[in-house]
């Protein structure tokens, strides 16, 4: 029983993770809580519903297109709702994010209606069974997807020039610029990577629970808020750590708690880290010597 | 080499710079002095382009490059070591030295910096895997100079690379500012310790308020009654 939570908590989480990593990206580079990320995910599971139920293509390649898709959307959000705020106020960029998010849940109602779309899985339903745990073959595709995508990203950031790029951004964007970093180049590749994930995770809850709706962006957007916060915002290791971490107990408060507190668990892990640790689990000031 | 040309600079409604002149030449090792607030760093910031000046233009090597952004700047030969050093704390020391030849694509060339930089500030080597924050503030300083000599520039500004540091240290900093300019880097110094900027310049700038009040030799600035009084503490 615990062993089963636990993975299904794991699953769960890896999803929350990526979309943490999305907030955790932008956050580290701009400051400014993307709340806007949440439709770009919606946005990715519709590109993903749309490409494989009305125009047949493959899973993995609608997969691809619709993380390539959601990165467009989610780079031209930062262009037209970020960057004209860039040296406002962060309150000001942080209701341009709110103003985001409005307006791509009512495009994608306009657009799709607000009835929800079935997702058909892909993959021939399959379970595996022991004594100890049953796990499908979906949901061991998601978990493995979910990882490599981790694992992609932690190898992008720590060991390309535009990872460490990103990396500098984040930690000085004037100093990198004097390195002769376009900082607004970076800021715009993080967006087109966060959202990427942001859509991966889309279309893999899109499959898992067959359904797409324009609304459906609301909740995991904010778990993943909370995640990223939990790991300490800014920090990409924290937003996986988080992530997980978050799925966990929220699994863990259905299965042994009640069903109900579900949701009421993460928020309720969101106030106590502010309360007690708000630089989140990995997050650390950073000594500045003079 | 480069000509700062009557640059007045703002921040929101307050005047930092008013029409700042300046000239640098090649070769040389211009510094600028002044006390705390005169406008020093903003003239530097003005030139590397993270500041845009309201008035006046900023020419180097004949080519105008007010307005052009910092990245670009970085391109055309001019490299900054900011104030406070600013390495990048939680990058490796190589991931440092990496960034400073960011705009860079020739790979040979890279490598023989790098010996050059380690080379020049021996202190470095052997310790590019550790974090850059836990250096210590020379070694701080020597690692944000060794950065901006990464990109192969013409020109570099130094701002307060003494700041903060040990008496020993910043003769040490001193000595290696000499030897870079020796290698052939034109040098533009901002300086709150005028002593030790007037005797290794050639010439010398004094920032009051915004506005250069002062220029000449440098040996002969050392000897000026007021800038004795003023900043020498005498």
């Amino acid at each position: 029983m615990f062993i089963q939570q636990l993975v299904n908590g794991i699953i769960l989480g890896s999803i929350y993770s990526l979309i943490a990593l999305g907030y955790t990206m932008v956050y580290g580079i701009i400051m400014l809580i993307n709340f806007a990320h949440g439709e770009i995910y919606m946005f990715g599971a519709f590109a993903g519903m749309i490409l494989v139920v009305f125009y047949n293509v493959p899973f993995f390649l609608a997969f691809l297109l619709a993380m390539a898709f959601a990165g467009l959307v989610g780079l031209t959000v930062e262009y037209l709702a970020y960057r004209p705020l860039r040296r406002s106020s962060r309150l000001a960029a942080l209701i341009s994010a709110i103003g985001a998010s409005i307006f791509l849940q009512n495009l994608a109602l306009l657009i799709m209606g607000a009835r929800p779309y079935t997702f058909p899985s892909p993959f021939i339903p399959k379970v595996y069974q022991t004594s100890f745990l049953t796990i499908s073959k979906l949901e061991l595709i998601i978990l493995a997807i979910s990882f490599l995508l981790m694992f992609a990203l932690t190898f992008f950031i720590q060991k390309t020039k535009i990872g460490k790029a990103m990396r500098a951004a984040a930690q000085d964007m004037d100093t990198a610029s004097l390195m002769g970093i376009n900082v607004n180049l970076i800021i715009s590749i993080t967006f087109l990577v966060g959202s990427a994930l942001g859509a991966a995770a889309g279309v893999m809850v899109g499959i898992y629970f067959r359904t797409v709706t324009p609304m459906m962006g609301l909740m995991p957007g904010l778990k993943g808020f909370v995640a990223a916060v939990l790991g300490g915002i800014g920090r990409i290791p924290g937003a996986m750590l988080g992530g997980l971490l978050l799925g966990v107990a929220e699994v863990m408060a259905a299965a042994y708690i009640s069903s109900q507190y579900r949701d009421a668990a993460a928020f309720a892990i969101l106030i106590l880290v502010l309360f007690f640790k708000p630089t989140g689990l990995m997050g650390s000031f950073m000594q500045e010597k003079v | 080499m480069l000509t700062v040309e009557g640059i007045s600079t703002y921040y929101g409604n307050i005047q930092a710079l008013k029409e700042v002149e300046l000239k640098v030449n090649e070769g040389e090792i211009v510094t600028l002095i002044g006390s705390n607030g005169a406008g020093k760093t903003t003239t530097l910031l003005t030139i590397s382009g993270l500041l845009k000046p309201a008035q006046g233009k900023v020419t180097f090597l004949g080519r105008t490059i007010t307005g052009v952004p910092p990245h670009n700047i970085v391109k055309m030969g001019i490299s900054h070591v900011p104030e406070g050093r600013r390495i990048f704390p939680l990058m490796t020391l190589m991931e440092n030295l990496e960034m400073g030849a960011f705009g860079r694509t020739d790979k040979r060339a890279i490598k023989e910096d790098l010996d050059m930089v380690f080379q020049t500030f021996p202190q470095l080597k052997g310790r590019e895997k550790q974090m850059a924050g836990t250096l210590s503030g020379g070694e701080q300083q020597m690692l944000a100079m060794g950065r901006a000599l990464m990109s192969r520039p013409k020109l570099l500004l130094l701002d307060e690379p003494s700041m903060g540091l040990a008496p020993m240290i910043v003769k040490e900093i001193f000595q290696i500012i000499e030897k870079i300019n020796r290698q052939g880097t034109t040098i533009l110094l901002v300086e709150q310790n005028a002593q030790m900027a007037l005797k290794t310049a050639g010439k010398g700038y004094v920032l009051e308020t915004g506005k250069i009040v002062l220029q000449d030799n440098a040996s002969a600035l050392l000897e000026n009654d007021d800038v004795r009084k003023s900043y020498l503490g005498e």
